[in-house]
């Protein structure tokens, strides 16, 4: 295979480890207000994510980092074009990851509660972030003939991507409360699944209208993988809803994460061969061949990818492992 | 201002404030992991608290670290997108396998080194965190090496308008990195070593936690000792690897504007950039020369003879650095280091003498010595960064070529503002937690939270 499409399926699995991470990640923390109703409650939640947070948050860097190195072109222009939104990303990044460190070093509950918004916040803005710039790059941006990003900030907002946004935000609310259910203990159980069947019944209205906009808005559906992907990502997600609804927490959320992952790779079946879509002139979207490095670069990120993703995935799934079980109030660490 | 001076600021700002905690997780994070071996290997608790107190202190760092280092990943494609453009076959290699190599494991297992004190046995518990020791250091050698070829260009060759790799082995063997790496891991040893003295003398002055500062005090004295002299050595071999390879970051560093057989070495100078000429000087003679060379002949060529050669080469524009800022950047980084090698060896000789504690002078002097190594640091840093310019790549890209052509000054405030804000109220927080726990010491901080409605006025870390 050409590494060219190589690079495309790698980032392609960057991005769909890191939603399926980081959709439950960003998930738990928007829940933290609303389901913690006492601080014990708030820690044993933020603590069902404690430990891997930090290592889900590295697939996005490095799905970054490897558009850099495998696609230069996309990364200078989606980066530079994207720049009030990676700002506001940024910092809302940066805010949620010292949250988690902070929020327990004081008892005071203005101390905490801050902190604990902060996470709201800070999961928030990036899922949202995330669906606009995903429906962005799929629906075509405007992009001049030198690969520059020639439109502003409100030019990314629109009705189709700020409905993609919100289907991140409630798709992942979902899938961070199933994955609630499967980590704690007790009624906490039964009231994650009440958030999640109410979160799910707005999400599936949202990634419903989504997919109809994306069939509208986009030509997605002229790739065969990229419509039967986001169909069958509809499909997952309705069966992961009827399966909490039957209190079928792991296979529901393993639906879930399945609707996640199939929408993404819907959305890069979508777009390939191009990686981003000019809205000014098709000649002038971004390819894996035009912008991409050299055959060389890639051959060496090859040797280096192939080696090192299997070892990543060993021992993050190690970890998941060790934290199998349930977080209680006992012996809770922070 | 224009659009180039705000994303330099942008960049210089969220790069200092990133190298703040930099270099104290790379150091501190091999002493608690020393600490923690210890502990495993004797089965005294004096260690395990040593362990807990430090990897305390440590995570706040640590976590200040990991968010203000996202930033820097985005960076180059926000703001300096021509840059990505024209280097990116050669830089974002590097930082992928920074991520790939690094990130991943440092950000897997501090989380079981936080969560895992039940679940995993001691020595698998300790392995942890020697491997996010590792990670961190390692993931310095990928970002150096990235920087390197800013400042030393290899293995690449000029293809289609963009500078593209031809040897990954040569990239990362650049004689650059070679002493840069060696140069700013020490950094972080002696970093992490003062910060350990300091601290352990804020306790040792009040007699508080002796047995766990006493301890402390003695491991730190040992690594800031053997720190400072390889510092020392390391920043003198960096120095003559530059007075060969960037001749005219040395010479703006010593404001040496003539050519010069033998060169003095400026203790002092009142320089005068306009008209090219240092109004006084207090030198020492022929101490340039024996710096770079290892003799007291030869020549060290003068800013003024490098800028008409730079202008032979790459055409007319003005090659020279910022003269003053360097030349003093550089003197209070030196400065800064024989401080802390002057109380240091101070405190060690009354500490084998057994007097240390009957002289709190000398134990106050290390206690504000503190920030002396993010002095040494930064104005290290700046001497590196702001030696290279104009170019971003020395001789084959200015940074005035290397901004985003469509990102607007406007935008470039509102980041910039937005990240110095933010940026600045986490260092309140931050540093109203670490002088939390300093001051409480190695208490034993059981996690059990009471009750929110048991909380109110209840200590939870004691």
């Amino acid at each position: 295979m050409e590494l060219n499409i190589l690079w495309f399926i790698l980032v392609g699995v960057l991005f769909t480890g890191f939603f399926f991470l980081e959709g439950f990640d960003y998930g738990v923390g928007m829940l933290l207000p609303f389901l913690g109703r006492n601080d014990v409650e708030r820690r044993v939640i933020i603590n069902t994510i404690g430990p891997v947070w930090d290592g889900n948050e590295v697939w996005m860097i490095t799905a970054g980092g490897a558009m850099f190195a495998a696609f230069p072109h996309v990364y200078a222009t989606m980066f530079s074009g994207f720049y009030m939104a990676l700002f506001l990303l940024l910092i809302a990044l940066i805010v949620r990851g010292v949250a988690f460190e902070f929020r327990s070093k004081d008892d005071s509950p203005v101390w905490r509660s801050t902190w604990d918004w902060l996470i709201f916040f800070g999961s928030a803005v990036p899922a949202l972030l995330w669906g606009v710039a995903v429906t962005n790059l799929i629906k075509g941006v405007p992009i001049n003939e030198k690969m520059i990003y020639v439109g502003t900030f409100f030019d990314l907002l629109n009705p189709y991507t700020i409905v993609g946004g919100l289907a991140f935000l409630l798709v992942f609310l979902f899938h961070g409360a199933l994955f609630i259910t499967l980590k704690v203990e007790g009624e906490m159980i039964d009231r994650a699944r009440a958030f999640a069947l109410k979160a799910g019944a707005a999400a599936a209205v949202v990634f419903l209208t989504c997919v109809g906009l994306t069939y509208t808005n986009t030509d997605l559906f002229k790739s065969a993988l990229g419509g039967i992907a986001l169909w069958g990502a509809v499909v997952a997600f309705v069966a992961g809803y009827g399966l909490t609804w039957v209190k079928k927490y792991g296979w529901g959320f393993a639906m879930s994460g399945l609707a996640i992952a199939l929408t993404t790779i819907g959305f890069f079946a979508g777009l390939f061969p191009r990686l981003m879509v000019s809205s000014l002139n098709p000649a002038w979207s971004l390819t894996v061949y035009n912008a991409s490095s050299t055959p060389y670069t890639l051959k060496i990120m090859t040797i280096a990818a192939l080696i090192l993703v299997p070892i990543v995935l060993a021992y993050q799934a190690w970890t998941y492992w060790v934290f199998r079980k349930r977080v209680t109030a006992k012996n809770l660490e922070y | 201002m224009d659009e180039i001076l705000l994303a330099r600021w942008q960049f210089g700002i969220t790069t200092v404030y990133h190298f703040l905690f930099v270099p104290l997780t790379l150091g501190l994070s091999i002493m608690v992991a020393i600490m923690e071996t210890m502990y495993v290997r004797t089965d005294n608790e004096l260690y395990k608290r040593m362990t807990k107190f430090w990897g305390k202190l440590f995570l706040l760092n640590f976590s200040m670290g990991v968010v203000t280092g996202i930033v820097q990943e985005f960076h180059f494609g926000m703001n300096w997108s021509e840059y990505a453009r024209f280097m990116g076959d050669i830089f974002g290699a590097p930082l992928a396998m920074e991520a790939l190599t690094a990130f991943f494991l440092e950000s897997t297992f501090i989380g079981l080194w936080i969560f895992g004190w039940d679940r995993l046995s001691k020595k698998l518990h300790a392995a942890c965190i020697w491997i996010v020791a590792f990670a961190s250091n390692l993931s310095a050698f990928w970002i150096l090496a990235a920087n390197s070829f800013m400042q030393n260009p290899v293995g690449y060759a000029l293809n289609n308008g963009r500078a593209e790799m031809v040897d990954f082995f040569a990239l990362i063997t650049n004689p650059y990195v070679a002493n840069q790496f060696p140069h700013t891991v020490l950094s972080g040893v002696v970093t992490a070593g003062i910060f350990v003295l300091a601290i352990s003398a804020y306790h040792l002055i009040r007699g508080t936690h002796l047995e766990v500062f006493r301890t402390s005090f003695k491991m730190g004295l040992v690594w800031s000792i053997i720190g400072l002299f390889a510092l020392m050595g390391s920043g003198h071999l960096q120095t003559q690897f530059i007075a060969k390879n960037q001749p005219m970051k040395l010479a703006a560093t010593e404001a040496l504007w003539e050519s010069a057989d033998p060169a003095p070495f400026a203790l002092a100078a009142v320089i005068d950039e306009k008209n090219q000429t240092n109004t006084f000087e207090l030198g020492v003679p022929g101490a340039l020369t024996f710096l770079a060379h290892d003799s007291f002949k030869g020549e060290v060529k003068g800013i003024k003879e490098l800028q008409a050669a730079a202008v032979a080469k790459y055409g007319p524009g003005n090659y020279v650095p910022d003269v003053k800022a360097l030349f003093w950047s550089f003197r209070v980084m030196v400065i800064a280091g024989m401080v802390m090698m002057g109380i240091t060896l101070l405190c060690a000789l009354l500490w084998y003498k057994g007097k240390l504690e009957a002289y709190p002078i000398a134990l106050k002097a290390m206690l504000f010595s503190l920030p002396l190594p993010y002095i040494a640091n930064s104005t290290g840093w700046f001497v590196t960064e702001g030696g290279r310019q104009p170019w971003i790549v020395v001789g084959l890209q200015k940074v005035a070529q290397a901004a985003s052509p469509n990102v607007t000054a406007g935008e470039i405030w509102i980041s910039l503002i937005g990240f110095t804000v933010v940026y600045g109220v986490l260092a309140i927080a931050a540093g109203y937690l670490a002088v939390k726990f300093i001051k409480q010491g190695p208490v034993d901080t059981k996690p059990s939270i009471p009750a929110a409605t048991a909380a109110k006025g209840a200590t939870l870390w004691n």
